[in-house]
């Protein structure tokens, strides 16, 4: 599971493919398990198969997949539904800036990084910001194209396993799976503790993350997220100045 | 279990509509991240928040879990938790070994709730 040391990959192909194996088989396992409890929440809803694998396909990230299909059920209406999916989803505007200066090549043309901004999703953000620094800068956007199809794949195949087969797995099996999901994110941000502004931030956002989903469930992560990163960005602003 | 079936049109207008306000994140995103400075204090600014919602996300999957995962007391989601942070320091940052014992604790639980229930 640990990045093993590879030796850094040479060319845009040999980059691709280096991403691609390094999302091949534990990221791919726990995201695809994240999948199939979506799967199997759109066939337990009489919604279609088409439908889930439309929905996965276009508009990857899971909280907004689960607020639209939620909506679409209770019969909302598109402008609740658009507002509910871009709340949902906030989150991968900052992840995006962040990831920009990483895997930016000044003078390829714009339209590809507009394009690979499709893929940015935590998963694949988190293994990028982790891994990139240590490639070339002309591999990294292959690397992350790379890591994401892979699990944009395992997310296609976990929608489409969770819709057939979701019923006939036993429920420690189902529970356990599901679970994997927050372990996995978790653990995956303990990796890489070196920066203490981002040290901070994962601390603060946090301890603010319950008490401020109990007092606004819809606005909590988000209220969390601003208030616990301007602190953290506050506080290592204030050290930094006091170190010299 | 479902038998194949087509979804309604409708389903699939919402789910544009979904895909749209989905990409418009990273899209903005993009075009604004082409405009800070990397090394600047706005760009540490987003860079600290965006770590920030991903740890609340964590806490909120733990703690406030949507579907079958509220079966599972809070007790022992936060204890799944725990073992799984336990085991990973122990056996030297190991991301496999940290998910499989948390994910076990989870199933552990869940048996013992169906022996106890019967």
């Amino acid at each position: 599971m640990h990045e093993p040391d590879l030796p850094p990959p040479t060319g845009t192909r040999a980059a691709f493919f280096a991403g691609v194996r390094a999302a091949a088989l534990a990221p791919s396992m726990v995201l695809g398990a994240s999948y199939v409890g979506f799967g199997s929440f759109v066939s337990a809803h009489g919604l279609g198969l088409d439908y889930a694998m439309f929905n996965t396909l276009t508009a990857w990230a899971l909280p907004g997949q689960l607020a639209v299909t939620e909506l679409y059920l209770a019969g909302s209406g598109l402008l609740a539904i658009a507002l509910a999916v871009a709340l949902a989803n906030m989150r991968l505007a900052p992840m995006t800036v962040v990831m920009m200066p990483v895997v930016h090549m000044p003078g390829r043309p714009t339209w590809r990084i507009y394009a690979a901004a499709n893929y940015v999703a935590v998963t694949c953000w988190a293994m990028t910001m982790m891994t990139a620094p240590r490639l070339a800068r002309e591999d990294r956007l292959a690397w992350f194209v790379g890591c994401a199809i892979m699990l944009w794949g395992a997310s296609l195949a976990g929608t489409a396993v969770g819709f057939y087969a979701a019923e006939l797995l036993p429920r420690p099996l189902t529970l356990a799976l599901v679970f994997l999901n927050p372990l996995y994110f978790m653990l995956l941000f303990l990796q890489d503790l070196r920066d203490r502004a981002r040290l901070n931030a994962l601390v603060f956002g946090a301890a603010l993350g319950a008490p401020l989903h109990l007092l606004t469930p819809e606005w909590g992560l988000l209220l969390a997220g601003v208030a616990g990163g301007t602190l953290a960005a506050y506080v290592s602003r204030r050290a930094r100045a006091r170190a010299g | 279990m479902n038998e194949f079936a087509f979804s309604d049109a409708q389903a699939f207008v919402a789910a544009t509509v979904a895909a749209a306000a989905t990409y418009f994140w990273r899209g903005f995103g993009v075009a604004i991240g082409g405009r800070i400075d990397p090394k600047g204090w706005v760009f540490e600014w987003f860079a600290c928040v965006a770590y920030a919602v991903l740890a609340a996300l964590v806490v909120r999957l733990i703690v406030f879990p949507a579907g079958e995962l509220t079966g599972i007391p809070l007790v022992a989601r936060l204890g799944a938790a725990a073992i799984a942070l336990a085991v990973y320091f122990t056996f030297r940052r190991s991301i496999f070994f940290g998910c499989l014992s948390g994910a076990l604790a989870i199933a552990a639980t869940a048996l013992w709730q169906a022996r106890t229930m019967l």
